[in-house]
């Protein structure tokens, strides 16, 4: 059965030092809030899987609490790079990152295989790529029916995956709407699975075939409205593409990063306040 | 901004209209972010209205009235016919077979299609650090065919790709189908000065279609490698009205919505 717990509490529990962490949600769903709560706890030494980093990594990265990212795809949709993951990459700051990098297939399939418990993924792909040149973990393997050689990678299986999901009900079970991405097969894939959501119901009104996560698969549920913004929440909110565009100079600079997430982040007690601050200057504007 | 040719209409909207010609009725077309979504898009709303629109992020049959900004756009789920789990787009449908043309843009390419939009520079020491693989790889592998869609110049069509991220014709020649690859491979190279197709025998890209008022030699000084041009190069029709209206209105629809364009201008 999941918690219902705050999310400082559910941070502060089920995300150490050194762990294995997804943060997962395909454009849709992002949890920011979750992102925000592991920097102003300060993790460190955290390995960070996600198919796609977007700003979420790059404020974690940025903040100093990653030693290593596994993904498939970098960037900021729509706007160009992500600043803090290039810098990381390519000057080592604010800390040296390693870098293991895959294809979306190659992700997706190593997620499937790990939330079944397998211990690695198999698919038709990487053929002529030179990705398997510079990432040693895709590998291959003979099919024994068929002789075809095939890719095999290993099953994602993070210590803790945090997603943000439309609804909860009281007993914890999660019901998810709109693009699904791997937000499913991570929670599922890791040992323990935190979710943020908008909004906690009585009755979840799930329809037959609903993507709902059920609560004894969890470990907690967290009460955060408007968690995944700047991305959206299907039926909530819209995502808000000017703050991606807004990030782009933020980010570029070590300085105007530092400056905003101490002022945003460290410098608030949590994601209401940060909201209350961020809807403060732009009253301001 | 692009050059406009004559006052009609500009090399961009040439580009982006040749490409989406190439889309046939009811293709079921695996579509990257930015230019392939956008020509992908038109040619859904002028002669292919029976297209089908799969994005990495899970929609299957994806109708948007405005280009989406990111992959999951929230349009593409609610016009779709089916919205499912991205590990079961890449499981079921694309490496299961199930689509006809992937629809992809790069950073840069070769002489063979291969594509790069990893890193330029060293792996390792980097001199620009690109997004990265994507669905590309296994789109450029599984589709039935590939065609791919970009802006032309020294920088994009190289000699040597420092990296490829995804595989066309390989080293050219019968290198695909040794490799293993269940498609055919790019079909079609599109870009803002003309159409690419391979030469039979060595899958080599060559110029088969000039844009209407663009020379011989705009094209060899903006490629990488010694272009060759086909035995006939034709010149290709320019924008139709009603390819130029769509184009222009679903651009105008997409700029209301976002404050800004759905496709890398």
């Amino acid at each position: 059965m999941a918690e219902l717990l705050m999310l400082r509490e559910a941070v502060e529990r089920f995300v150490q030092n050194g762990d294995t962490v997804a943060l997962e949600g395909f454009t849709h769903l992002i949890p920011t809030a979750a992102a925000h709560e592991i920097v102003r706890q300060n993790k460190q030494d955290l390995t960070l899987v996600r198919m796609t980093p977007d700003l979420v990594y790059d404020l974690l990265i940025g903040a100093g609490c990653a030693k290593k990212l596994i993904f498939s795809w970098g960037g900021n949709p729509g706007v160009g790079s992500l600043h803090r993951l290039r810098d990381a990459v390519e000057k080592g700051w604010p800390r040296a990152l390693e870098i293991e990098e895959h294809s979306h297939a190659d992700l997706a399939n190593a997620y499937v295989a790990g939330a079944s418990g397998l211990p690695f993924a198999v698919l038709r792909a990487y053929a002529g790529s030179d990705l398997p040149k510079v990432n040693p973990l895709i590998k291959s393997v003979t099919c024994p029916f068929t002789g075809e050689v095939l890719a095999a990678v290993p099953s994602v299986r993070p210590d803790v995956t945090v997603i943000h999901a439309q609804r909860a009900d009281r007993k914890g079970n999660v019901l998810i709407r709109g693009i699904l991405g791997v937000q499913k097969e991570a929670a599922l894939a890791a040992k323990r699975c935190i979710v943020t959501v908008e909004e906690i119901v009585d009755d979840l009104q799930a329809p037959m075939n609903a993507c709902v996560l059920p609560t004894w698969a969890l470990t907690a549920v967290c009460l955060v409205p408007g968690g995944a913004h700047p991305s959206y929440a299907h039926g909530y909110y819209e995502r808000d593409n000017r703050f991606y565009q807004a990030w782009d100079p933020i980010a570029r600079d070590r300085d105007a990063f530092t400056a905003w997430i101490d002022t945003h982040i460290r410098g608030t007690t949590d994601f209401a306040a940060y909201r209350a601050k961020i809807a403060q200057q732009q009253e301001a504007n | 901004m692009s050059a406009h040719l004559g006052n009609d209409y500009s090399t961009n909207e040439m580009m982006t209209v040749a490409a989406a010609r190439n889309l046939g009725n009811g293709s079921v077309c695996f579509v990257g972010i930015g230019l392939p979504s956008k020509a992908a898009n038109l040619a859904r709303l002028t002669h292919a209205p029976e297209v089908v629109l799969i994005y990495e992020s899970g929609p299957i049959g994806a109708k948007p009235s405005v280009l989406p900004l990111s992959i999951g756009d929230g349009e593409l789920a609610e016009t779709a016919d089916t919205v499912v789990p991205t590990g079961e787009i890449f499981r079921y449908w694309l490496q299961g077979g199930r689509i006809d043309v992937g629809f992809l843009g790069a950073a840069q390419v070769d002489k063979y299609g291969n594509i790069n939009t990893t890193v330029i520079g060293d792996y390792h020491k980097p001199k620009v650090r690109l997004p990265g693989a994507g669905g590309a790889p296994e789109i450029a592998g599984s589709a039935k065919k590939v065609l791919i869609i970009l802006k032309q110049s020294h920088r994009t069509f190289v000699e040597k790709l420092a990296f490829i991220t995804s595989v066309g014709h390989g080293e050219g020649g019968e290198h695909r189908k040794q490799l293993g690859l269940p498609g055919a491979g790019p079909v079609a190279i599109i870009t803002d000065l003309c159409i690419m197709e391979p030469e039979e025998g060595t899958n080599e890209f060559v110029v088969t279609s000039l844009h209407p008022g663009v020379a011989r030699e705009q094209v060899i000084e903006n490629t990488g490698w010694q272009i060759r041009f086909a035995d006939n190069v034709a010149v290709t029709e320019a924008p139709r009205a009603e390819e130029l209206e769509a184009l222009r209105a679903l651009e105008a629809r997409t700029a209301a919505a976002h404050g800004q364009l759905g496709g890398e201008e």
